[in-house]
């Protein structure tokens, strides 16, 4: 059932058609696509290597740690002078302490923040995994259901924004970290003091990922194939997993790359509360807690893991920018 | 006129309005579509022109079913399927198919042109799944694509070529009615009549009878020779299109008249008239063959 002759209005077309080579299509898919958008912005690439060498770093850290390169606990009473600062300039950087020493107990400053990384890494993904997967599930369903559903899931919404967080997660902590010793039998110390981070990291993490995997939903549903999906006889599953989900992946893996660097510093600041997991295990966050106290007496020590911090959130976050750039130029479409 | 394919009869959709709250409460309607009734025969068309905002695209929605009329009937081969559940209206929507407005968001950007095209046939169990990507290569060809890019993904093509993508995947069941919503304007000018030109001979050629909606006049008087007038949810004026051109019955289609650029008018020069539709008149109907 072919059309014959050729359309005269289709002519124009056709003709370029046929001039076209018609065995070498090159063909690039969305992925392709994104992928060659993602590589043209150096800015985005940078960023990239930059989080590369962090995370590589990171998963590195016990390793080293076990193997004796990384010395984060051992004192070094021996490079202190009276006044507890380091001997030397520089926070006393030596071959030995590439990052100098610590004041007080003279602990390696580079194995303490390497294998902080470690630990802060590990508290940041746990957390936003536990937030990604909470926001995403709330966000689908409130996008899908409508009605008292999401108008349920929006209060609760607004309730958790409504939190005085900072105030309720320090008043709490003491009876949180009870809570998860007793009841949920996790070993007191450090272990139940991350439990209590990564627990609050999703309890109040998983509202900005749900915001926006709502409104991901809302929007795809309205477009015009959703409709042409239903009007070829589209199942509401197939409609869901065939048109709506494959483009959720996409909003996903960006806000994934936007919220951990914003829970590492979460981290910092909890630390900085005292919150979080303590010394003598390094975290990024106190190993900042304890440096910010020497911002004139020791400024090498102050400023080191102040930039590792800095660069690292900036990294990721232009890492995220890029990602939603390449999987989404358009904005919404 | 022996029984039309498609009969619509007192058609009426009033959209609620929904407070939002634990309890949704209707607090009032939008009468979207009020009382509409026309009938469209075996590959004929009808043309449906109005303002924005007039119901036209509720109309050709609850036609295809994507909307559930607050009251009326439609009347398609001779069965009403006004109150019909998803899984009758199933084995229908090979019958009935829709040309969507935006070739942009009316394809999925995750999904190969053959994916997009192929999906009713796998739906429907239509064709065995070795024969699906010729059956998708044959309509590609019947829209004017080149058979070979089935594998390519929508972003790939022009708003023109995306609207032959949309084309296709409406004929891919062979419909028996297609329901039109604007489907050019959001393309060139330039691109206007070719895609129109493909409905045409697509209607010819399968004996597809078409709604054809769109705003103004210019557009579909190429194409329909029986044009409906929809002014705030009604059907004002129903003619064919000489008679509607020459003998306008309703305020509101002379001003739509006056709206249309005219040829003679442009040549000879001289001032025009644009007329105004202010005021309310009687519903004029004049069918006639
Ligand atoms: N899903 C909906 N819920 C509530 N109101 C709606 C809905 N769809 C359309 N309406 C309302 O119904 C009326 C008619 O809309 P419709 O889209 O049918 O107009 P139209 O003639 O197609 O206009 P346009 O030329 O702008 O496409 C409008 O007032 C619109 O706001
Ligand atoms: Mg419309």
């Amino acid at each position: 059932m072919k059309l014959n002759p050729p359309l005269p209005s289709t002519g124009a077309t056709a003709s370029t058609m046929g001039t076209e080579p018609r065995n070498v299509v090159l063909s690039r898919s969305p992925r392709q696509l994104a992928w060659a958008r993602f590589t043209r912005d150096k800015k985005t690439v940078v960023a990239a290597v930059i989080v590369g060498i962090y995370v590589l770093l990171a998963i590195a850290a016990p390793i080293l740690v076990a193997l004796g390169v990384l010395n984060p606990y051992d004192n070094n009473q021996d490079l202190i002078a009276n006044d507890s600062l380091p001997i030397g300039a520089f926070g006393g950087i030596s071959w030995d302490h590439p990052f100098g020493v610590e004041p007080g107990l003279g602990r390696d400053t580079l194995s303490r923040i390497w294998f902080g990384l470690t630990f802060s890494f590990a508290i940041a993904i746990i957390g936003s995994f536990f937030a990604m997967l909470l926001g995403v599930v709330f966000g689908i369903i409130a996008g899908l259901t409508g009605g008292w559903v999401d108008y349920l899931i929006g209060r609760l919404i607004d309730l958790t924004l409504a939190f005085p967080q900072t105030l309720m997660l320090l008043a709490l902590s003491s009876t949180v970290l009870g809570i998860l010793t007793t009841v949920f039998f996790i070993p007191e110390g450090d272990l139940a003091r991350a439990a209590y981070v990564i627990l609050v990291l999703a309890v109040f993490g998983w509202v900005g990922v749900a915001r926006v995997i709502r409104g991901q939903v809302l929007s795809i549903r309205e477009r015009e194939y959703i409709d042409a999906a239903k009007l070829i006889g589209a199942s509401p599953m197939r409609r869901w997993f065939r048109e709506v989900l494959p483009n959720l992946w996409a909003p996903i893996l960006v806000q994934g790359t936007l919220i951990l660097p914003a829970y590492i510093s979460t981290e910092a600041a909890l630390a900085y509360l005292n919150v979080s997991v303590q010394q003598p295990t390094p975290t990024l966050g106190n190993v900042l807690q304890d440096a910010v106290r020497y911002p004139v007496a020791d400024f090498t020590y102050f400023i080191i893991p102040v930039l590792v911090l800095v660069i690292l959130v900036v990294a990721f976050n232009l890492l995220g920018d890029g990602l939603r750039d390449a999987l989404d130029p358009k904005g919404s479409r | 006129m022996s029984t039309p394919l498609l009969e619509v009869k007192d058609l009426t959709m009033h959209f609620p309005i929904r407070s939002r709250g634990l309890i949704p409460r209707t607090v009032g309607h939008v009468p979207a579509v009020d009382g509409v009734s026309f009938s469209i025969g075996a590959g004929e068309a009808l043309g449906l022109v109005g303002e924005s905002g007039s119901g036209k695209s509720t109309t050709g929605r609850l036609i295809t079913r994507l909307h559930e009329p607050t009251s009326g009937q439609i009347i398609f081969d001779g069965q009403d399927i006004a109150g019909w559940t998803p899984r009758q209206l199933k084995p229908l929507r090979r019958d009935i198919q829709m040309i969507f407005q935006d070739p942009y968001t009316s394809l999925n950007p995750r999904h190969t042109v053959g994916e997009i095209i192929g999906a009713p046939l796998e739906i429907h169990k239509l064709v065995p799944k070795q024969g699906r990507l010729r059956r998708v290569q044959e309509l590609l060809e019947i829209v004017g694509l080149n058979p070979e890019h089935y594998n390519r993904y929508p972003h790939e093509f022009s708003g023109g070529q995306r609207q032959r993508i949309g084309i296709a995947r409406a004929l891919t069941m062979q419909p028996r009615l297609l329901v039109a919503d604007e489907p050019v304007s959001a393309l060139d000018v330039s691109i206007q009549a070719q895609i129109i030109n493909l409905m045409k001979d697509l209607q010819k050629e399968f004996n597809i009878a078409f709604l054809f909606i769109a705003h103004d006049l210019a557009i579909v008087r190429h194409f329909c020779p029986q044009i409906a007038v929809m002014y705030k949810g009604k059907i004002v004026e129903n003619a064919p299109r000489e008679e509607l051109y020459t003998n306008p019955q309703h305020g509101y289609t002379r001003s739509l008249l006056s709206a249309v650029p005219d040829m003679r008018q442009a040549v000879v020069g001289g001032r025009r008239e644009r007329i105004r539709y202010t005021g309310k008149e009687e519903v004029v109907t004049t069918t006639e063959r």
